[in-house]
């Protein structure tokens, strides 16, 4: 039977990963290296193993073998192929296993990298790896088996990983069919992306437990790991981006970010993570702060694992449904264990890390970056409080609070703004020294430009009143801060782009061509200092400026909002079939007439579907998308026999599309930033630093 | 006559204090969807997880969001609504928690903390040192001249 050939080879894979971890300390323990490459092989074998399980598990998803548990609870047989894939990470057991899966692909890429000049790291690299891999694994080899068969007992059917006394194999005739919710495109890349971005930052924290463990604690750890850290924060942020454009297209309330737990989960790591890739740059050009960057990629880790606690332990429902969860108080334990074993290790090699040198300047650049790395922890305490809290709240005083948005967007929003601000200034200043005078010269250009702008935004209110509203103030502020971080980052993209066109007598572009590839890392961070500048300005749109009204109309009647105008033409009541011919979902669809200052626009398909298998509907928005804004209708409501009048919820949404935009040249820094050089082990960074090379390169 | 006249004043008038809010109750206005809309997303449903009520799709969501349409309809205030569905279900329908007992701890430790965060990076200002060559350190700022972007394209063509 395949699910005994698949849950073998789990247990063999989790075998092998505990061998790992075995050879791997007795490698070190014993100084020899056949251990050690034992250690490396058995985590090279891992992948190949988890593979094997993972399509073992993909075979009976697609081969709608209803007889496993985990098949029945995420697929059905009107579900398309492709969906039947990806439902693999739509249910608990799956996404754990896909977890693992992940992880050991990046610890092949690990081992396969050259350890020629850092042997001394391998035995603990493969040793922090495996135990997390060994984690993950235990989860679906004890609590979560994907491959859990039906059994009919003479007390009914139950699900078992070994056949009960007397009991014959059940197979029920179709499954329950993927969440609806889980069906959308967004939503089907952005679980991976964000396991990916989760998976590979436990390559660069087993790095710095390596670091720590052997007493290296130069900063080779960092350089390292520097392109994984980076791809581990693109994958990260995919995962967010497409997180949110998923809840704008398939969630139906208008907006991308609700501050929802399970959100969080994956911002925390984010937030530690950025805070980490600022943080490590001071180590790297001035070697300060070492101690800082091992706390904070500790602290990344945990995040990591405590995210995948938040979402998988059903701890956010209640600390009740946590403490009767299996894999809860497992997590709990693992988080625990390896959060106090990273900080001792820490506190014994404190000593180790002191700082190479002194910050000099309050305005110098690392000064500057301490700064940052202060907001993003204040983020983080904000966020990370705010999640636990209610079952704090739920275990003290036995009753749960609900922590929403207006709370994290009062408690973050001036510390964003002053990101966003530091984000324009620190590009300017110098390591090791800046003074108010060459901060001020530097800066005076943009922001004259950006107050010329922002003259023209506050005339742009003053002719179109109805815009004004009572966040105005504050947009404005957030505007200015904004539009000034882009002009100073443009203006260093112009500044050292004309001094080299100027110098081999080429064209502009061409030569920031060439300036970006020789210096990726510092072009693609400005890239993405672009990017956010625009996804801010979507942000202030949409969370200021935005809109709504509902109505329920009858045909032919029209609704208003911000200038649109939306007529009801037709609502279509149909049936989606399978490829067999059965019914596979209802759908509920409006068709609308847009116009605005009297002239149609086009039609607008907003639509329910219900799908059948789950017995779940899901809200599909009709949108018109232009750089303004986007004219959001929902159909809420409708009478489907007479089909004389329906309900829509209207959103108007300024400027939203330049948060997607804002994402997409954010994903491209970070690109260009975490594309390989063609020579990363050149010279010590430090020891350049002072090169005129380092003027247009930005070392 | 004389007497009649003020009698049937006040007892007009009375009516009218009597039965004024019944009468507002019962026939005000229907209210819109947008006024509905407007208390129910203050609300969250203690069923659906993290949902704002007023975009909850679910069948006892709606049915909150008419009894809020009933309340409006009978005069009720908006800060009346929250407190009456605070009474049936808890603290737990309001977006964020009340101002007191326990719930205070939300508000004030994210300060704490940040205060704590300010307070250690002004230590490492203050522990600062003077630049020992303050003027070469400078140069990002300064507009490179051609002797030195000559320089600058050597060092670069070297790291090819």
């Amino acid at each position: 039977m395949l699910a005994d050939f698949g849950y073998g080879v789990l247990v063999v894979t989790f075998l092998v990963s505990l061998f790992a971890i075995l050879a791997a300390i007795l490698g070190q323990a014993k100084k020899s290296q056949k251990w050690v490459e034992s250690s490396r092989l058995a985590m090279l074998l891992t992948f190949p193993l988890t593979t094997l399980i993972s399509l073992t598990l993909i075979y009976l998803l697609v081969t709608n073998d209803y007889n496993i548990a985990f098949v029945y609870e995420v697929t059905s047989r009107a579900m398309p192929t492709y969906l039947k894939v990806t439902a693999l990470w739509g249910g608990q057991a799956g996404s754990l296993l896909f977890w693992s899966w992940l992880l050991s692909a990046f610890m092949t890429a690990v081992t396969l990298r050259k350890w020629d000049r850092d042997r001394e790291f391998l035995p603990w690299v493969v040793l922090v790896a495996s135990v997390t891999l060994a984690f993950f694994l235990a989860l679906n080899v004890f609590y979560e088996n994907p491959f859990t068969r039906f059994w009919q007992t003479f007390s009914g059917v139950q699900p078992a990983t070994f056949r009960p006394a007397g009991a014959m194999p059940f197979t029920p005739a179709d499954g329950n069919g993927l969440n609806p919710l889980l069906r959308h495109p967004g939503m089907i890349i952005h679980p991976p992306m964000l396991y990916l971005g989760f998976v590979s930052f436990v390559i660069p924290f087993a790095f710095a437990i390596a670091a720590l463990v052997t007493g290296r604690t130069d900063d080779r750890w960092i350089r390292i790991t520097r392109r994984w850290t980076l791809w581990a924060w693109l994958f990260l942020s995919l995962g967010l981006v497409l997180g949110g454009r998923w809840a704008y297209d398939v969630l139906g309330w208008g907006g991308y970010w609700g501050w929802d737990p399970v959100e969080i989960a994956a911002f925390m790591p984010w937030l530690a993570g950025t805070a980490f890739l600022h943080s490590v740059m001071m180590q790297e050009k001035r070697g300060l702060l070492k101690h800082w960057n091992m706390i904070l990629i500790i602290l990344t880790y945990a995040l990591v694992i405590f995210g995948t606690f938040l979402t998988r332990s059903g701890v956010l429902s209640s600390v009740h449904s946590f403490a009767q969860s299996a894999i809860g108080p497992a997590f709990f334990i693992f988080i625990g264990v390896t959060f106090v074993v990273s900080i001792a290790l820490l506190l014994w090699r404190w000593p180790s890390l002191k700082s190479e040198s002194q910050m000099t300047s309050m305005l110098s650049r690392e000064a500057l970056f301490l700064l940052n790395n202060l907001l993003f922890m204040g983020i983080l305490v904000i966020c990370f409080w705010g999640v636990i809290f209610p079952l704090i709240s739920e275990l003290v005083t036995g009753a749960k609070v609900t922590v929403g948005p207006p709370f994290y967007e009062r408690a973050t929003g001036p510390l964003f703004a002053a990101l966003v601000f530091l984000m324009g200034v620190a590009p300017l200043s110098a390591w090791g020294h800046s003074t108010l005078k060459t901060l001020g010269k530097a800066i005076f250009k943009p922001l004259l430009a950006a107050f010329l702008v922002m003259v023209a935004v506050v005339i742009y209110f003053f002719v179109n009143p109805r815009l004004v509203n009572e966040y105005l103030p504050y947009a404005l502020i957030g505007l200015f801060v904004t539009i000034s971080t882009g002009f100073v980052t443009l203006y260093e993209f112009w500044r050292a782009s004309q001094a080299r066109a100027r110098a081999q007598n080429e064209n502009v572009f061409l030569a920031l061509w060439w300036l970006a590839g020789r210096n990726r890392r510092r072009y693609g961070g400005y890239t993405i200092h672009l990017g956010v500048v625009l996804m801010a300005m979507g942000i202030i749109g949409i969370e200021m400026f935005q809109t709504e009204t509902q109505g329920t109309i009858a045909k032919d009647e029209t609704m208003s909002l911000a200038g649109y105008t939306m007529t009801f033409k037709e609502l279509q009541d149909f049936d989606l079939n399978d490829a067999s011919g059965q019914p596979m979902q209802n759908v509920a669809r409006a068709v609308v007439e847009v116009y605005k200052d009297g002239k149609m626009l086009g039609e607008l398909y907003p639509r329910r579907d219900y799908f059948y298998d789950a017995q779940q509907p899901m809200t599909i928005p009709g949108v018109r998308s232009t750089l303004q804004d986007d004219f959001y209708v929902l159909l809420v409501d409708w009478q489907p026999i007479s089909s004389v009048g329906a309900t829509f919820k209207i959103y108007h949404n300024p400027l939203v599309n330049w948060l997607w935009f804002g994402s997409f040249i954010f994903i491209l820094g970070t690109f260009i930033a975490a594309w390989p050089d063609q020579d990363p082990e050149l010279a010590p960074v430090r020891a350049r630093k002072n090169s005129p090379a380092a003027y247009l390169t930005g070392d | 006559m004389k007497k009649t006249l003020p009698i049937l004043f006040f007892s007009a008038l009375l009516l009218l204090f009597v039965f004024s809010p019944v009468f507002a109750q019962s026939a005000g206005p229907t209210p819109s969807d947008d006024e509905v809309n407007a208390v129910a997303k203050q609300l969250f449903c203690p069923v659906c997880e993290n949902t704002p009520l007023d975009v909850c799709p679910t069948q006892a969501c709606a049915q909150w969001r008419d009894l809020i349409r009933l309340k409006l309809t009978e005069g009720w205030t908006e800060d009346q609504i929250k407190q009456y569905f605070v009474d049936q279900y808890g603290a737990r329908v309001l977006s964020a928690p009340p101002l007191e007992g326990f719930s205070w701890f939300i508000y004030i430790i994210p300060p704490i903390f940040l205060a704590a965060g300010v307070y250690i990076v002004f230590r490492a200002f203050r522990a600062m040192r003077k630049p020992v060559n303050a003027a070469v350190q400078e140069t990002p700022v300064q507009t490179p001249s051609d002797d030195y972007l000559r320089r600058v394209e050597e060092e670069l063509k070297q790291r090819k």
